[in-house]
């Protein structure tokens, strides 16, 4: 996040604001649990909890605290002492998945597929894509993919609007692969940097809908063997455990090569990024933390887990 | 690891039941992994704590009474408490207000309200013959309005013109006042997304709802939501006041957790549930299948109401008569496919069904979808109406024009009519077992040959 220009004290303030936020019951929570309390297995059953409870899952919540307790069983602990380790075990699983999303220059264009279940922010993220692409001086063409939705092509046409971004479209129910295809090679004939491909919202247990996506997929590579170039999934910070059902899916199907979490503003602590991290192995390329245009930020792996703890930046 | 809830706890009580009785330790090792499921579900901590306090209660003292089948009765405590933590029994919407009655959706982003919006009108105007009227109140997100207008003219609900540059209690006072005026029963009004913590919009909701007085104010949530759902559920109840919640996505496989969160902390009843994309997928909430759905037992009770709403009766008494005359066409079997591909393909069909869940990761690797369904229909429609009619004209020729009209292959065609011509043989039998009141000879001889 550190490399990121913009109003950087504005949005950090934004992003702190948010996960303090949502990690003040927690962070109140263990400091509750710990002042002048030895590190017990009563206290380290309370910690898992705790974890649990900032929707870390129940596996890594114990493999975390077991970490912890290893060297510190049995001794006198301070909350402070507690938070700064657990944050430290955090920002060490995620740190190596913490790589932005750079596009390619050499591939013209650059097609980005964004997939994910409904309602979990897909045409938002494209929409603010599209305006830090273009503030990096790259052309920039929207593909209206998804054709199921009412007024979804309307939704990604005003962000077409706001970021000076060509927007293919087709009418409502036309075949998604179709246009795909379509928008890849316009954006190929007119030379553009970056294609933003938008697709219906889908839940990951609906073969049909997955085998369309996966369709395609297919579709895009007709034209261009290495496309899609990257393929998003973007996940809501409000989800719970059914994140990992997502991602194995919807890896399965078109090959996911990173992930973006949305709405980290409210107190949701997206804690199960954490595990996603561990057990996929996928880049978390960037954070959605409000509505605006200039409200996705790049991951940073230590600012989130501190964050998370309710610890300074 | 992360099977459903219905599977892990299916795998807890199979456990049980292979044993002959259960000591106190035994319910102890089971409600631990009850409890590691359900937080693995995302039922939110304090509920989970609680639930596993009572069901203990409940099975250690009931454990010694009857040794015969132990699992089976911490099954059915089990099930008692997650129903009754869901429950009461499902509550209809209040309707009873002079009109127009207003219906206020309020939630998070994403969670789905503009879609619920138009279903609720949808089923509202259509199963309960009320006049109503939808409005949008989002301002904020890109084509939100535009999206509930679109949504209105499929399911054929009037919806409230958008004036540019409105804000949401303006439109609101807009769609009393039409609402009054046009002589509505009901006004849905589909409000902004906003996050619980954002006192601006919650104060704006609140507003709304002094200004709208609504009858219902539902808080539409997404049955993916994680522990985040007893936030959530919260700071709507306390800062707007609801008086129902809509789960919605309850078609994908989120472990339902977050019913049972935000019913035990706010004590308001979950009242609709959505279960697909289509207009017509919401359905009225009832705890004992939902929890009987968790469980792994299935939900039965759902798939005959579903059938019985889905399967036109006119049609089903023309298909009886005819198949006592014997005079079964391929109209009739189109008819048949159509009906299951209503009800929600095999999977809506297999989601409904008992010890599902275990299964369903190997049904997804038989790759058992609709698709074929599609196929079956695509080859029908592919015929002449005579063709339809009587089947034993397709000869050979006729197959390969079938088959390149269906996009399919001529053995695809064989198969269909082989499947046509077991179908109409067996309700042949039926028909004659029937005329000689032979029914009650067995069922095996209903059978088709050779399966």
């Amino acid at each position: 996040m550190a490399a990121s220009e913009g109003p950087k004290a504005g949005w950090l303030a934004r992003l702190k604001a948010g996960l303090g936020r949502s990690s003040a019951r927690l962070s109140q929570g263990i400091a509750a649990l710990l002042v002048r309390r030895r590190l017990d297995a009563a206290t380290l059953e309370e910690l898992e909890e705790l974890l649990i409870s900032a929707d870390l899952g129940a596996a890594t919540a114990a493999r975390l605290v077991a970490d912890l307790a290893r060297g510190r069983f049995e001794r006198e602990v301070t909350p402070e002492e507690v938070k700064e380790a657990l944050a430290e075990a955090v920002a060490r699983i995620l740190a190596p998945h913490a790589v932005a999303l750079r596009p390619d220059p050499a591939r013209k264009p650059f097609a980005i597929l964004v997939v994910g279940v409904n309602g979990s922010g897909k045409t938002t993220t494209i929409g603010k894509l599209a305006k830090r692409f273009r503030e990096e001086g790259r052309s920039v063409m929207l593909a209206a993919g998804d054709t199921f939705r009412a007024a979804a092509v309307e939704q990604l046409k005003v962000w077409g609007e706001r970021t000076a971004a060509p927007v293919i479209a087709r009418e409502p129910g036309a075949d998604a692969a179709g246009l795909a295809f379509a928008a890849l090679a316009e954006a190929r004939a007119r030379g553009i940097d970056v294609l933003l491909i938008d697709t219906a919202g889908r839940l990951q247990n609906k073969a049909d809908l997955m085998a369309e996506l996966a369709k395609i997929v297919r579709v895009l590579k007709k034209q261009d063997p290495e496309a899609p170039h990257a393929a998003l999934l973007v996940l809501d910070a409000t989800v719970g455990q059914n994140a990992h059902a997502q991602v194995e899916v919807f890896r399965d199907m078109t090959g996911i090569s990173g992930l973006v979490v949305t709405k980290l503003d409210g107190t949701a602590k997206g804690g199960v990024v954490v595990a996603l991290a561990e057990r996929f192995g996928l880049p978390i390329h960037a954070v959605g933390v409000g509505e605006g245009a200039d409200d996705l930020r790049p991951f940073d792996a230590r600012a989130f887990a501190r964050n998370l703890m309710g610890l300074d930046a | 690891m992360f099977e459903s809830l219905s599977g892990k706890l299916g795998g807890v009580f199979d456990r049980l039941r292979r044993r002959g009785s259960l000591s106190e330790a035994d319910v102890a090792a089971a409600l631990r992994e009850v409890r590691i499921a359900l937080l693995e579900a995302d039922v939110a901590l304090p509920v989970v704590k609680d639930f596993i306090e009572r069901v203990r209660e409940r099975a250690v003292g009931e454990e010694v009474l009857r040794s015969v089948t132990p699992g089976q009765q911490v099954v059915k405590i089990v099930h008692d408490h997650l129903t009754e933590t869901l429950g009461p029994a499902a509550e209809g919407l209040n309707l009873d207000a002079p009109a127009p009655a207003v219906i206020l959706m309020v939630g998070l982003q994403g969670s789905g309200k503009t879609t619920t919006t138009a279903k609720l009108g949808r089923m509202l105007a259509q199963r309960q013959r009320r006049k109503v009227l939808m409005a949008s109140l989002d301002v904020r997100r890109a084509a939100a309005q535009e999206q509930l207008a679109q949504l209105g003219a499929q399911a054929g609900i009037a919806v409230l013109p958008v004036v540019a540059g409105e804000g949401p209690l303006a439109i609101a006072g807009r769609a009393l006042d039409a609402g009054r005026r046009e002589g509505y029963d009901l006004v849905l009004l589909d409000t902004a997304g906003r996050l619980h913590i954002d006192d601006e919009l919650m104060a704006e909701a609140k507003a709304l709802a002094v200004r709208t007085r609504p009858v219902e104010t539902l808080l539409v949530a997404d049955a993916l939501t994680g522990q985040d759902a007893v936030n959530v559920a919260r700071a709507f109840n306390d800062r707007v006041g609801i008086t129902g919640i809509v789960l919605t996505r309850v078609d994908g496989d989120a472990r339902g957790g977050a019913a049972l969160s935000m019913k035990a902390v706010t004590g308001r009843p979950i009242k609709l549930i959505g279960v697909g994309e289509k207009l017509d997928a919401l359905e009225a909430f009832h705890p004992d299948r939902i929890a009987g759905r968790i469980l792994g037992m299935g939900d039965v009770v759902g798939l005959v109401e579903r059938a019985a709403e889905q399967i036109d009766r006119d049609e089903a008494e023309r298909l009886a008569r005819k198949v006592q005359k014997g005079g079964l066409d391929l109209e009739d079997l189109l008819g048949q496919i159509r009906q299951i591909g209503r009800m929600g393909g095999m999977e809506g069909l297999l989601a409904h069904l008992p010890g599902v869940a275990k299964i369903k990761s190997r049904l997804a690797d038989a790759r058992i979808d609709s698709r074929a369904l599609k196929h079956q229909e695509a080859i029908i429609l592919s015929m002449t109406p005579a063709e339809r009619r009587r089947p034993e004209i397709i000869k050979a020729s006729r197959k390969r024009r079938i088959a390149a009209g269906a996009g399919v292959g001529v053995p695809e065609v064989n198969r269909l009519l082989k499947q046509f011509s077991d179908m109409s043989r067996m309700m042949k039998r039926v028909t004659e077992m029937e005329k000689k009141g032979l029914l009650r000879r067995g069922l095996e001889r209903l059978m088709p040959p050779g399966r």
